[in-house]
Parts: structure tokens; sequence; C-alpha cells
């Protein structure tokens, strides 16, 4: 009864790990291309959420119930709290020192 | 083995960081890229101490977090009152 159930657990730490590392790779890809500061913003934060948590639940499943999934969860939970503030304050400070989004350029030019 | 494959997909990562690092027009992009590269690198020694099979690479990849995340706030703090030398976003 046992072993289905590690085989079951296996199948689904393999697809997070998969989901995350497909993600990393998708915001990496998006800081490249995005067009603007802003959107860079955007696509980095998606490496940073949805992919720590992808590859970090994955883990956990891997890692069982132990001290290492336990020291797993506190990153997990840390990496997940801190990194929106990381990019707010990014983006808060290049906003107060005058960097301008781009749509926001180009609307003085339709005028 | 998936591991491996994580952890290569993460380094393509960086060095997709690296790349808007030395592309970035703005300081700010650039800022952007040290931030994403700091919070891979603590992903990806999480990942490795399961690929190596230790346990003690948790704590560094905890530590690292930890560091990362004050060492680019204080940088932010160093350029929140700097007039952006271009103005507006004439930069990219």
């Amino acid at each position: 009864m046992i072993e289905w159930l590690l085989i079951v657990v296996d199948i689904v730490s393999w697809i997070l790990l998969i989901i995350g590392s497909i993600c990393v790779l998708i915001g990496g890809i998006g800081v490249l291309r995005m067009p603007d500061f802003y959107s860079r913003i955007h696509a980095a934060s998606l490496t940073d959420t949805m992919a720590t948590l992808a590859l970090f639940s994955g883990m956990i499943l891997q890692a069982g119930f132990s001290l290492a999934a336990a020291k797993l969860f506190a990153i997990m939970l840390f990496l997940l709290l801190t990194g929106p503030t990381a990019t707010y304050a990014l983006a808060n400070s290049a906003l107060l020192s005058g960097h301008k989004p781009k749509a926001a350029v180009l609307e003085k030019k339709v005028e | 083995m998936i591991f491996a494959g994580v952890s290569c997909a993460i380094l393509v990562t960086m060095v997709l960081a690296i790349a808007r690092a030395i592309k970035g027009p703005t300081v700010y992009d650039r800022l952007l890229a040290v931030n994403m590269f700091g919070t891979k690198t603590a992903l990806l020694l999480a990942v490795i101490a399961f690929l190596f099979g230790r346990a003690d690479f948790l704590d560094l990849a905890l530590a690292y977090a930890l560091i990362n995340l004050v060492g680019v706030l204080a940088v932010l703090e160093f350029f929140q009152n700097r007039i952006d030398a271009n103005g507006d976003a004439s930069g990219d």
C-alpha cells in the first residue's frame, strides 16, 4: 500500500520541479525581452514567486517529513515574503528618481 | 537526475540575468538583474543540496537569501533620492 504512495509523491514532486524550472526560464527570457523597465520587473517577479513556490514544494515532497523539509519551508517562506518587498523597493526608488514608464512617454507623443 | 535539469534551468536564467545586467540601459535594470541573480543563487544552492545529498547547503541558501535582500535594499537606498541622470525613460 505504501509503495504506490511513494511513487505518487515522486511523480508529483517531479511535475512540480519541471513546472518550476519552466517558470524560471520563462521569467529569465521575459527579463531580456520586455521593452520597458517596469515590465521587466513584472517578468523578474514571475521567477521570484512562481518558480520558488513550485521548486521548493517539489523539493519538500522529495525531502519527506524531516529537518531538511523544515529548512526548505523556511527558505521558501522567506523568499516568498521578501521577493515582492525587494521588487517594490526597486520600483519605488526608480519612480521616485523620475524614471517614467515607457507608456507614459508614448502618450505625450500621441497628443 | 531531475535536479541536474533544474539546476541547468536556473543556471540559464542566471546567464540571462547577467545579459540583462550588461545590456540594461538604466541603473535600475542592473539592480533588477543583480536582485534576480541573488535569489536564483539561493534557489540553486537549495537544488544543489539535493543534487549532492548534503543537507548543510540549505543553511547556506537561507543565509544567502537573507544577505542578498539586505544588500539590494542597501544599494537601493543609495539610488533613492538621486535624480536619474537622463531624466525620464529616454535611457532605454
